[in-house]
């Protein structure tokens, strides 16, 4: 599904990546932990196709396809996805209105027609109802006001009904309190099939009780300093990144 | 790679006005220039009575007097008004009983338009009166509502057959001498509509009026007069375009409003006059005086959706002058490359317990210049007046420019004043998260506008939206940066 080799990559000059390698396979969950500056978001904002990061060394290879010249929106419609760290607000339009526009472009993009309202409307509650969101949520606009746990159920319900290959969640349980967190990992245990892949950024652990990673890796420094199983997580949460 | 910013200023400079082209039917114009004798003759023309062309005559001699006034936020040539032809008509016969009278080449200009009247009459139910440079071509559904009593014709229609009423109301909201572009327009003006409602009739249907200039080196000068007597309510639409052209082409209309006792009158535009081109070359000049008179617990409601023209200098306005009456203006003005927008409202409280509102979302982008003029007077005897205005500027790129100018006059102290005013610009952060949900540059831009202007847009009647939600996007095109 996706490969990093020797990734290097820079915003103003300065170095954040420094030769990062990751494979990951379709069905599987990788979990990406590291110390703060370590470069997490740095990895999620590049493979989504932010082009503030320039890409100096490296390659980023998704399904047989090197995605390094594709912009953000060719990406997300080939089936990438974000959850973002903090989600953006869009005053008068609704949640309903925005995914319906992310829904038809992704289709459009793709060469297949505009799903029917009804269609729409019926995969909307569906998802909706997975998430435990209430339909007067879905009216209010994009994320103007919502609390945090808010913005990243948001977040999970939009990625719900776009159903992307691979997910990337960036800080996704940071700001939640501990229901807001149970909702949203079982959103993503729901999401999860054999044919899609999610990779986990976080600076904790907690989440990670909610999500079983198939594998933990440490970033430390723009590199990755140390892989293992969920293990590692625990190892981590008790004695800090230091030991590494 | 992904999609630069210079490929898409290339592909956008390759779209052109959808609306710009011409319609080959042949013209009888007057020679150009402005006398007494242009102004007898426009008159003549259309058989007027001593009465009316008096009238005209008296707005020209104060014209002649007044200077053209420079205090807007705006910049351009001021128009030649020697230069300009007062009277262009479609040769072919100007008055028609049904629609299959009218020249096949003008209908297809309707269809160009998107406004095919056919279709407009199956769908909505809109009655649809059109001013096609300076004559109106067909009123249709004329029968079905003059079963309710309803006038809706052409104004010249209503001089000859209705001369009581336009004698009674005509120059009564905005004089003559109110200012110069009205008395230029009060002396030239070729054709308009006329409306007129019952006491107590509620208008069953749309009322719209589709104004375009086709004609090289005309100016428009329509004349709109509607009247809503007591306890009646009309909902009354008007569009415009016109074709590309190098020139710069001089829209002067007027617009009255009079709401009678308990009266209820919802006026919508959707103005798409030619901007001009990416340069600023051409381009229409839309200088437009619009005014309602609102009596005892009447109301009266502007919604505007300003997208085209070079220069745009207009402030629709209610006089607030019965007890409990409510006055409301609901703005959109966008300006795009060279464009210069200098719009807003006069609220003028004279009543008791009278009511006013304003909402005005500008957006401007590429070099353009946007501006909010409003002005929001509470007179000596307006006891408990109340007004809330929020003021909204969008802007896109870094050289743009968006004005507020609210003026607040206050004679009464049990007066109540609200001001909101934002200006923010659109994120790179709300671009890039539309862009990872799949949604290209455009299409994200499109939805941040489209929410930004929905408290204005939600005011106008369903058709009407749909067309101006979509004339926001091909505005905008071209705008990133």
């Amino acid at each position: 599904m996706l490969e990093i080799k020797d990734l290097h990559v820079s915003i103003d000059d300065k170095k954040i990546l420094k030769g990062l390698n990751l494979s990951v396979k379709a069905g599987e969950i990788h979990a990406i932990m590291g110390p703060n500056g370590s470069g997490k978001s740095t990895l999620s904002s590049v493979i989504a196709g932010n082009e503030d990061y320039e890409i100096t060394n490296g390659s980023i290879i998704y399904k047989n396809e090197n995605i390094e010249d594709l912009s953000a929106e060719e990406r997300a419609n080939k089936g990438i996805f974000m959850s973002f760290q903090y989600p953006v607000e869009i005053p008068g339009i609704t949640v309903t209105n925005f995914i319906k526009t992310a829904i038809n472009s992704n289709l459009k993009a793709r060469g297949q027609k505009e799903m029917a309202a009804n269609e729409m409307l019926k995969k909307i509650r569906e998802k909706a109802n997975l998430l435990e969101i209430d339909s007067k949520f879905l009216s209010r606009s994009l994320n103007e006001g919502f609390s945090g746990g808010e913005k990243k159920r948001n977040e999970i319900f939009q990625m719900a009904m776009l159903e992307p290959s691979l997910a990337i969640l960036d800080e996704t349980d940071s700001g939640l309190d501990i229901d807001a967190l149970r909702i949203v990992a079982n959103g993503v245990n729901k999401i999860k099939s054999r044919s899609n892949a999610i990779v986990i950024i976080t600076h904790y652990q907690r989440l990670l009780d909610h999500i079983i990673p198939d594998y933990v890796h440490v970033l430390q420094d723009g590199k990755i300093a140390k892989s293992g199983n969920k293990e590692l997580a625990f190892e981590l949460e008790e004695k800090g990144y230091d030991w590494i | 790679m992904a999609y630069t910013e210079e490929e898409l200023k290339k592909e956008l400079e390759q779209q052109e006005y959808q609306y710009g082209f011409t319609t080959k039917i042949e013209s009888e114009t007057f020679p150009v220039g402005l006398n007494k004798d242009i102004v007898r003759k426009i008159s003549e023309k259309k058989n007027e009575p001593k009465w009316m062309t008096d009238w005209r005559l008296s707005a020209f001699e104060a014209w002649e007097k007044m200077e053209e006034p420079e205090w807007s936020n705006v910049n351009y040539k001021k128009p030649k008004f020697q230069d300009i032809s007062y009277y262009s008509a479609p040769k072919t016969k100007a008055k028609y009983d049904s629609l299959d009278e009218v020249d096949p080449e003008l209908l297809k200009t309707f269809d160009k338009l998107g406004i095919s009247i056919d279709e407009q009459k199956k769908l909505a139910g809109v009655a649809v009166d059109i001013v096609m440079d300076s004559v109106s071509v067909a009123t249709t559904f004329k029968e079905t509502l003059s079963k309710k009593g309803i006038i809706f014709c052409s104004i010249s229609e209503a001089i000859q057959e209705h001369p009581d009423l336009v004698k009674k109301y005509l120059g009564t909201v905005i004089p003559k001498k109110d200012n110069f572009y009205s008395a230029l327009n009060s002396a030239v003006f070729s054709d308009g509509s006329f409306c007129y409602i019952p006491k107590g009739v509620k208008c069953p249907m749309e009322l719209s009026t589709y104004f375009r200039i086709n004609q090289a080196g005309t100016g428009q000068f329509e004349r709109t007069l509607v009247i809503a007597d007591e306890g009646s309510y009309v909902s009354y639409l008007e569009g415009c375009t016109a074709p590309s052209r190098d020139e710069n082409q001089l829209h002067a209309a007027v617009v009255e409003l009079i709401a009678l006792d308990d009266a209820e009158i919802k006026y919508s535009t959707v103005q798409n006059w030619y901007p001009g081109n990416k340069q600023g070359k051409g381009g229409v000049f839309n200088f437009v005086t619009k005014r309602g008179l609102c009596h005892e617990n009447s109301k009266i409601s502007w919604t505007q959706v300003e997208t085209g023209s070079a220069v745009t200098w207009k402030y629709p306005s209610c006089i607030l002058k019965g007890n409990n009456s409510v006055g409301e203006f609901y703005s959109i003005a966008v300006t795009n490359n060279y464009q210069q927008a200098d719009t807003g409202t006069k609220m003028i409280h004279l009543g008791k317990n009278t009511k006013s509102t304003i909402i005005s979302k500008g957006i401007s982008a590429g070099k353009s210049q946007n501006s909010y003029r409003g002005l929001v007077r509470i007179g000596n005897n307006a006891e408990n007046a109340r007004n809330f205005s929020q003021c909204d500027s969008l802007l896109m790129g870094n050289n743009c420019g968006a004005h507020t100018f609210p003026y607040i006059e206050a004679k009464n102290k049990t007066a109540q004043i609200e001001h909101e005013a934002t200006t923010s610009k659109i994120g790179e952060d709300q671009i890039f998260y539309c862009n990872q949900r799949g949604i290209d540059t455009e299409k994200a831009i499109a939805l941040i506008v489209n929410g930004f202007s929905k408290e204005v847009l939600n005011k106008l009647p369903m058709e009407f939206a749909v067309e101006a939600q979509k004339l926001l996007e091909i505005s905008l095109e071209g705008s990133v940066g």
